[in-house]
């Protein structure tokens, strides 16, 4: 065995400038592009290819294949879990979808994020025909318009409901406070999302007026912490939180829970498998609604556009809403989800009046600006991530 | 072994040249290390440490709350915020570490007796059968095996049914920490009986016998003689499972209860809120434990026996 | 030495442990044939339905093929990279030597989450699209160490006067490694790379945060998980991939019993050489 002496250190040597040179520059500031200047005023010719990060499911092959078919732009699309893995992937490579991706499905509580971030591009929302039959509060809600500009355009949504075992809670719950007192203590699930502190916030808005909540998205730490406190209380009364739906799904089926906040999807399904539940929406609720944002660097825009036009068509609302179990944002698609499934139209709460989706706070990122007081000094998404750290740890 | 009839035949000079790089290479060796390392060592050291490091220096920096650049500005304040008591972090750490222990002894204990077995006890084919039993569930999809375990566990899962049916009464192990437990041992359970099966392979049957020449009974040799020959396979395998254990977050999340908050869990909520530097300087926790367990391990020797 | 009752008990301890790992994999297999997309027990309505589901799924056939695709390559990286680098250590001293080991063993000791994570941000400096390619690397950094310790193993326990042996009769490297060491150190290998192909087959954090829009086997179960539609399908899945697994694991391990002998002898060359205290050169 013998020694090594200067080729090695030699090549340990360039290796680790190497290794500097890359660590260094690796960890600069990568600035998101702006939005491009000026709106397009016709959707132009196709590419040929369209690359999606999206909700699974949301450009299944039974509505997709059509799209492709008609417009040649085939789909390429990754699935993502979470918001939070969404926001991740369009901000790497240099921000704006790095150049690889054309549309996001973002949920409210990214959709601000990505904005703010530079990630996505303001949307010409007159090149989807659709957009004018949308539910009025989806056509510009505060997740993904500001001051006036669509970065996105809306495509489907559910609202957050009270499920119980109708076998094991009794009376009839009639409201959220059922799910924060002692009586189903050990039975109870709500989602295992920082988002959730809002559903909390929203709760005290009701039952504790003098926090002064105005809007269960924009707390300031005071209210955030009281929040906080709350969902600390109810932790004991809980016996799981649920991550995807199918886990509340199989709590509810194998007697574990009995009661908690879940969608319309859970319901249907416990249903078909014969679970004796019901749902009640205790209005005001929460409830969450994906666009689609057109990243700020897509490199098939006119494919991104034709599918945004596509998919908010009545039929194919209609069509994806049922493949994945939520609510289309165009009302003109309930009569194709009762040709589709009997009385999934009213399933899924879409043939409800005006009044009943003004009352849904729908999903609206955390950001600094506090609307309704004027400031900047409202906690942000990190401080609610770090707030549900404290609840669950 | 013959020699290549081929090679002699392949040409003088190609031959003659082959010998003269061999001869080369057996005179200067460190020339013969630098092409056998370099190649790895470069792509290894570029691509991931690199990453690495960028991402701890990322530690020291924060994120600008509009819009979730990062910003150069060098601070304590990640780590201030991580190791401060009014924060759970630290008892997440802690209830990470403490479940990846467990899950490490409960693996030893359920490994070393089948591993045992399958060395010193088993016909050759009896072993061919429990290696090949031993191996296929890590081929099983780690996600699937979970989800079995959420019906087994379940209020009116399988365990359940099989403990009312010889009279015992419900168990409430779903989404609790035992849960975790349980689950983390069944799946990295695996990776520690192999490198405990080859380190007690490796003990010759002479050794046994001279020990018993020398008086020993069962015990004794287990203690004595096996146990320390079989240590680096033991901690060979608990590098697999603790480390596995302290950066997992999918099955904590599945399977466990609502205080199953794992680091894994943090980071990963941590990089979707986009604080790279706050997940960093969380992440250095677990890397630090395992760069102290690595240390120990490799001084018991346990890398001879990967 | 072992007497009658500790072989039964041991004999018994193993076969509760196969039974411990077993049990949900049968449980895995009831459930593929489960008629409800909720798994529930006990199962009340059976049926063969989710199999020609899944069999007709193309994006199920797609994703299995990714993966076998991207568990070989990572494999062939792994085999290759991981024996330079264990050669190289365990040949040679030199400066960091020591520090390798710890080095390899990292991208397996760190979270996952840190491995993806540090390796997308080094994609975007590079300026590397994701592809195949990347996951291939991604799922490398943490294969090559299963491979190297194996080998490094096998290697220490061989002594080099075999080489110098092997050389001193007139072989050139390449016949010295064909006739030498290769039958000393293919039962390392093999197993290394088995297990190599194993971990990466069944990665899903890493390859979450390098994947573009491939999706590897891992991937596509969790999107049926999540999506909870079609959950019977992943079953059907997980069964049938355990069903064919059987046949190259089984061939793996006569392939390590069949050099078992080389494997042994060597070993005991090397005990009796180290206990002789003959001083290697």
């Amino acid at each position: 065995m013998r020694r090594m002496r200067k080729g090695h250190a030699l090549a340990v040597v360039v290796l680790a400038a190497v290794v500097g040179a890359f660590a260094a520059s690796a960890a600069t500031v990568r600035a998101g592009s702006t939005a491009q200047g000026g709106l397009p005023t016709k959707i132009g010719k196709g590419e040929g290819r369209l690359d999606v990060i999206e909700w699974p499911a949301y450009t299944d092959k039974s509505f997709a294949s059509k799209f492709e078919k008609q417009t040649g732009c085939i789909i390429h699309r990754k699935d993502a879990g979470a918001s939070g893995d969404m926001f991740s992937l369009m901000h790497a490579h240099g921000g704006g979808g790095g150049g690889q991706w054309d549309l996001v499905s973002a949920s409210g509580d990214a959709s601000l994020r990505l904005i703010y971030a530079h990630d996505v591009q303001p949307v010409n929302i007159k090149l989807i025909p659709s957009w004018k039959d949308f539910l009025p509060v989806f056509k510009s809600p505060a997740h993904n318009t500001l001051n006036g500009v669509h970065y996105g355009v809306s495509v489907q949504w559910g609202p957050n409901t009270l499920i119980y075992n109708t076998k094991k809670v009794k009376p009839a719950p009639t409201g959220w406070s059922a799910i924060y007192g002692q009586k189903y203590k050990g039975h109870v699930t709500i989602p295992n999302n920082p988002i959730q502190i809002a559903d909390a916030a929203l709760y005290l808005e009701k039952v504790k007026p003098s926090l002064g909540i105005k809007d269960p998205y924009e707390l300031t730490q005071a209210q955030l912490t009281a929040a906080v406190n709350l969902l600390k209380q109810q932790k004991p009364l809980l016996k799981r939180f649920w991550n995807f739906a199918p886990d509340e799904d199989a709590s509810f089926k194998n007697g574990d829970v009995w009661i908690g906040a879940g969608w319309p999807y859970q319901t249907l399904q416990l249903k078909a498998a014969k679970v004796p539940v019901k749902e009640i929406v205790p209005l005001p609720t929460t409830g969450w609604a994906d666009t689609w944002m057109l990243a700020a660097k897509a490199p098939h825009p006119n494919c991104a556009y034709m599918w945004m036009k596509y998919v908010t068509t009545p039929q194919v609302e209609a069509k994806q809403a049922l493949v994945f179990g939520e609510t289309p944002v165009n009302p003109k698609a309930c009569s194709y989800m009762n040709k589709l499934e009997k009385g999934s139209c009213a399933g899924y709460h879409l043939n409800e009046p005006a009044s009943y989706y003004n009352k849904i706070k729908f999903w609206k990122t955390p950001v600094p600006q506090c609307g309704w007081q004027k400031s900047n000094d409202c906690t942000d998404y990190n401080a609610w991530v770090q707030a549900w750290a404290q609840v669950t740890g | 072994m013959a020699v290549d009839a081929g090679a002699l035949s392949a040409g003088p000079s190609l031959r003659r040249a082959r010998l003269r790089l061999s001869g080369l290479l057996w005179r200067r060796p460190w020339l013969k290390a630098l092409g056998l390392l370099a190649p790895p060592l470069a792509a290894f050291l570029i691509v991931y440490i690199g990453a690495l490091v960028a991402l701890f220096v990322a530690s020291f920096w924060t994120i600008n709350s509009f819009t979730a650049a990062i910003e150069h500005t060098w601070t304590l304040a990640n780590y201030r915020l991580i190791f401060a008591g009014s924060q759970p972090y630290l008892h997440i750490a802690a209830l990470t570490l403490e479940i990846a222990a467990a899950v490490t002894v409960t693996d030893a204990i359920l490994a070393f007796p089948l591993a045992y077995f399958m060395t010193r006890l088993a016909s050759r084919r009896t072993r061919a059968l429990l290696f090949v039993m031993v191996l296929l569930p890590l081929w099983s999809s780690y996600l699937v095996r979970i989800y079995a375990w959420q019906t087994i566990l379940a209020h009116d899962g399988a365990l359940n049914w099989a403990l009312n049916g010889i009279g015992l009464g419900d168990q409430n192990l779903a989404y609790t920490n035992w849960a975790v437990w349980i689950v983390f041992s069944y799946v990295w359970l695996p990776f520690m009986v192999l490198p405990v099966y080859a380190a007690l392979e490796r003990i010759p049957d002479s050794y046994l016998e001279a020990s018993a020449d020398l008086g020993a009974r069962g015990w004794k040799t287990l203690r004595s003689v096996i146990l320390p020959l079989a240590l680096p396979g033991l901690v060979a395998g608990s590098i697999f499972t603790f480390s596995l254990t302290l950066g997992d977050y999918i099955t904590p999340l599945l399977v466990g209860g609502p205080s199953s908050n794992f680091i894994g869990i943090e980071v990963y909520r941590f990089i979707g809120a986009s604080n790279i530097p706050l997940a960093a300087a969380f992440a250095t926790i677990p890397m630090l434990i395992m760069g102290v367990y690595l240390l120990i391990a490799r001084r018991i020797g346990a890398f001879e026996a990967l | 030495m072992t007497t009658r009752s500790s072989r039964i008990s041991l004999a018994i301890c193993s076969a509760l442990v196969i039974a411990f790992l077993w049990i949900p994999l049968v449980i895995i297999a009831l459930y593929a044939f489960n008629r409800s997309n909720i798994q529930g027990w006990p199962i009340t309505s059976w049926t063969f339905h989710w199999f020609s589901v899944t069999w007709h799924n193309a994006e199920a056939r797609s994703a299995l093929w990714l993966s076998i695709r991207v568990g070989l390559a990572t494999t062939g990286i792994a085999l290759v990279l991981g024996t330079m680098a264990a050669a190289a250590v365990a040949r040679f001293r030199f400066f960091g030597r020591d520090t390798v080991s710890f080095l390899l063993v990292l991208p397996l000791a760190l979270p996952g989450i840190i491995t993806g994570t540090a390796l997308l941000r080094f994609y975007s400096f590079a300026h590397i699209q994701v592809s195949i390619w990347t996951i291939v690397i991604g799922h490398a950094t943490f294969c090559v160490v299963v491979v190297y310790n194996n080998v490094v193993a096998r290697l220490r326990r061989t002594s080099p006067s075999l080489i110098e042996a092997s050389q001193d009769l007139g072989a050139d490297g390449w016949q010295t490694f064909r006739f030498v060491l290769w039958p000393v150190l293919s039962t390392a290998l093999v197993a290394g790379g088995l297990l190599a192909f194993a971990l990466s087959f069944d990665e899903v954090i890493v390859t979450y945060f390098t994947a573009g829009a491939q999706e590897t086997l891992p991937i596509f179960i969790l999107d049926n998980i999540e999506r909870g539609q079609q959950l019977p399908v992943v079953n059907v899945v997980a069964f049938f991939v355990i069903a064919i697994t059987a046949i190259p694991v089984m061939l793996a391990q006569r392939v390590m019993r069949d050099t078992g002998i080389i494997r042994s002898g060597a070993a005991q060359v090397t005990e009796a050489v180290e206990a002789a205290e003959i001083p290697a050169v």
